[in-house]
C-alpha cells in the first residue's frame, strides 16, 4: 500500500523533471537574442490597448459555481459506488434522494437561465 | 515458448532476479520503480511523434489532401523534423509576463499529461501500480490541466490568451462532471476503483452494456483535451491559438506534448474503462498478446476522434457549455441511478462484475436514455429553428 504511493512520487518527481530537462537542454542550445521588438505583445501587428487583467463575464463564476455541486457530489459518489454491493437497498434510496436534491438545484439553475449566455 | 507467450511479465521477472543478485530488497523495488517511471514518462513523447503524424496524414486524406511525405518514407520523420526545430528555436517571453508563472504552466501541463500513465493497464500485470483509486486518480490528475492552463493564460499578458483560458475554465469544468459520471458508472457496475481489476471484470466491453456512459465519456474525454469540434480553447481562427499563444520554442513544445499525451491517454482510458482493455482472443493462452490488443484498441480510439476533428465545425461557447449541463449532465445522472437499480436485482455481496441478466437490464436502460435522449433534443432543435427562421434541422 505505501509503496504503491512510494511509486506515484518517485514517478511524480520523473514526470516534472523531463519538462525541466528538456528546458535546459534547449537554453544550453537555442540563440538568446532577445529585442524589445521581439518581446512585444503579440497582436497581429497592432499595439494592444489598455491592460490586459480586463473584467470578464459573470457567466463564467455561474459555471464555477454549480460546478462545485456537482464535483462534491463526485466525491460522495465514488466511495458509494465501490462499496455498493455490500450496501444493500438503504444505499440506491439514500443517493436517490441525493441525487434528486441535486437535480433539484441543476432544474432551478436551468429556470433562472443560468445556463444561458447573456 | 512458454517464455515468450508471457513474454513482457516473464522478461520483468528475469529483471528483477538478476538485479536482486547484487541489490538488496529496497534497492531492487528502487531500481524497478525507476526504470517504470521512465518509460512511462516517455509515453506522452512517443505518442506525440507517432500521433502528429498519423494526424496529419488521417485530417490530410479526409480533407483531400496527402498529408507529409517529404521527410522520410510516407513523411514519417516529420514530427522528429518539428521535434528538433522546437528545442533549438529562441524562447520569447513577452515583456509584461508573469515570468515565475509563465515558465511553470509549460512544466506542468507536461508533467500532469505524464502522470496519467501510472494506473495504465497495458497487460494483465503489466501497470504502474494498480492503485486502489485509481480511476479516481485519473480525473484527479486530469485537472491539473485545468490549472496549468489557466497559469499559461493569465501570465501571458495576452489578452487572446487570457480570453482562451477563461474559455478553458468554464469548458473544463463543465465537461468534468459528465465524464466524472460516466466512470463512476462503470466503477458502480464493477465495484472497484483498481483500473487493472475494472479490464478483469469485463466480461464483455461496456461499451456493449453502457452505451451511454461510452458516448457521454468520449465526448467529455474530447471536450478536456480541446479536440474539434470542442477546440473553443485554442480556435486558431477566432483567438490564434488561445493560452499559448505567447509561447516559442519548447515551452510551446511541452503544451504540444501534452496535448497529444494527453489525447493518448484518454483513449487508453476509453480503452481500459470500456473496451475490455487488454482482453481479445488468445490472451488467456499467451498473455503477451495483451499490450497489443490495447495499443490496437486505443489507436481506433483516437482515429475515430481525428475523424470527429476532420468532419465536424466547432461549436459556440454557449452551445457547448449548454450541451454539457442540458444533455450529458442528466443523460449520465440518469444512467448511474439506473445502474444502481439495475445491480440490485439478485445482488451478492461478494459479487465481481456485473452478471449476464443485469448486463441486458443495463442495455434496456442504455437505450432508452438514448432513445429519449434523441427524440429531446430533436424537439429542441425544431424550437430553435422555428424561433431562428431556419430551413433545416
Amino acid at each position: 500500500m505505501l509503496s504503491q504511493y512510494a511509486f506515484i512520487g518517485i514517478f511524480a518527481v520523473i514526470a516534472f523533471a523531463l519538462p525541466v530537462i528538456g528546458l535546459v537542454l534547449s537554453w544550453l542550445i537555442r540563440p538568446k537574442k532577445s529585442n524589445p521588438a521581439k518581446t512585444t505583445t503579440y497582436e497581429c501587428g497592432m499595439e494592444t490597448i489598455g491592460d490586459t487583467w480586463v473584467q470578464f463575464k459573470a457567466q463564467y463564476y455561474l459555471y464555477a459555481l454549480i460546478f462545485v455541486v456537482f464535483d462534491v457530489e463526485a466525491i460522495f459518489v465514488f466511495p458509494w459506488a465501490v462499496a455498493y454491493n455490500k450496501l444493500g437497498l438503504y444505499a440506491l434510496v439514500e443517493m436517490a434522494l441525493f441525487i434528486a436534491i441535486l437535480l433539484g438545484g441543476l432544474l432551478y439553475a436551468w429556470r433562472k437561465k443560468a445556463l444561458e449566455w447573456h | 515458448m512458454d517464455y515468450l507467450r508471457n513474454f513482457f511479465v516473464n522478461l520483468a521477472r528475469s529483471w528483477t532476479a538478476w538485479i536482486g543478485g547484487f541489490l538488496p530488497d529496497w534497492g531492487v523495488n528502487l531500481v524497478n520503480y525507476l526504470v517504470v517511471g521512465i518509460i512511462l514518462v516517455l509515453m506522452p513523447v512517443i505518442a506525440t511523434l507517432t500521433l502528429t503524424w498519423m494526424e496529419r496524414k488521417v485530417i490530410g486524406r479526409i480533407q483531400n489532401r496527402i498529408g507529409p511525405n517529404r521527410v522520410g518514407p510516407w513523411g514519417i520523420f516529420q514530427a522528429f523534423a518539428d521535434a528538433v526545430k522546437m528545442l533549438i528555436k529562441e524562447d520569447i517571453v513577452p515583456s509584461g509576463a508573469d515570468k515565475p508563472v509563465f515558465n511553470l504552466a509549460p512544466i506542468l501541463i507536461a508533467g500532469a499529461a505524464a502522470l496519467l500513465w501510472a494506473v495504465v493497464p497495458f497487460g494483465r500485470g503489466m501497470i504502474g501500480q494498480n492503485l486502489n483509486i485509481g480511476a479516481l486518480y485519473v480525473v484527479a490528475v486530469g485537472s491539473i490541466t485545468t490549472i496549468a492552463v489557466i497559469m499559461a493564460g493569465w501570465s501571458s499578458n495576452n489578452k487572446f490568451a487570457l480570453l482562451g483560458a477563461f474559455r478553458v475554465v468554464a469548458q473544463l469544468l463543465s465537461y468534468e462532471i459528465p465524464m466524472v459520471l460516466s466512470i463512476a458508472t462503470v466503477v458502480l457496475v464493477t465495484g472497484t476503483m483498481r483500473m487493472g481489476d475494472i479490464v478483469e471484470r469485463q466480461v464483455a466491453p461496456f461499451i456493449v452494456v453502457l452505451p451511454v456512459a461510452f458516448i457521454t465519456y468520449l465526448l467529455a474525454a474530447a471536450a478536456e483535451t480541446g479536440r474539434a469540434p470542442f477546440d473553443l480553447l485554442e480556435a486558431d481562427s477566432e483567438i490564434v491559438a488561445g493560452y499559448f499563444v505567447e509561447y516559442s520554442g519548447l515551452k510551446f513544445g511541452w503544451f504540444y506534448i501534452a496535448e497529444y499525451g494527453n489525447l493518448f491517454a484518454i483513449a487508453a482510458i476509453t480503452t481500459t474503462l470500456f473496451l475490455g482493455g487488454w482482453r481479445g482472443p488468445f490472451v488467456s493462452v499467451a498473455p503477451a498478446l495483451g499490450p497489443f490488443y490495447f495499443v490496437i484498441k486505443s489507436v481506433a480510439v483516437i482515429f475515430v476522434l481525428m475523424w470527429i476533428r476532420g468532419t465536424w465545425p466547432r461549436f459556440r461557447i454557449d452551445q457547448m457549455l449548454a450541451f454539457a449541463w442540458k444533455v450529458l449532465v442528466p443523460a449520465s445522472l440518469a444512467n448511474l441511478l439506473w445502474s444502481a437499480i439495475v445491480l440490485q436485482i439478485g445482488r451478492q455481496p461478494e459479487q465481481l462484475g456485473p452478471t449476464i441478466v443485469q448486463m441486458i437490464l443495463l442495455l434496456v436502460g442504455n437505450v432508452a436514455i438514448l432513445a429519449v435522449t434523441g427524440l429531446l433534443l430533436g424537439r429542441a432543435a425544431r424550437r430553435y429553428a422555428a424561433q431562428h427562421g431556419w430551413a433545416g434541422a
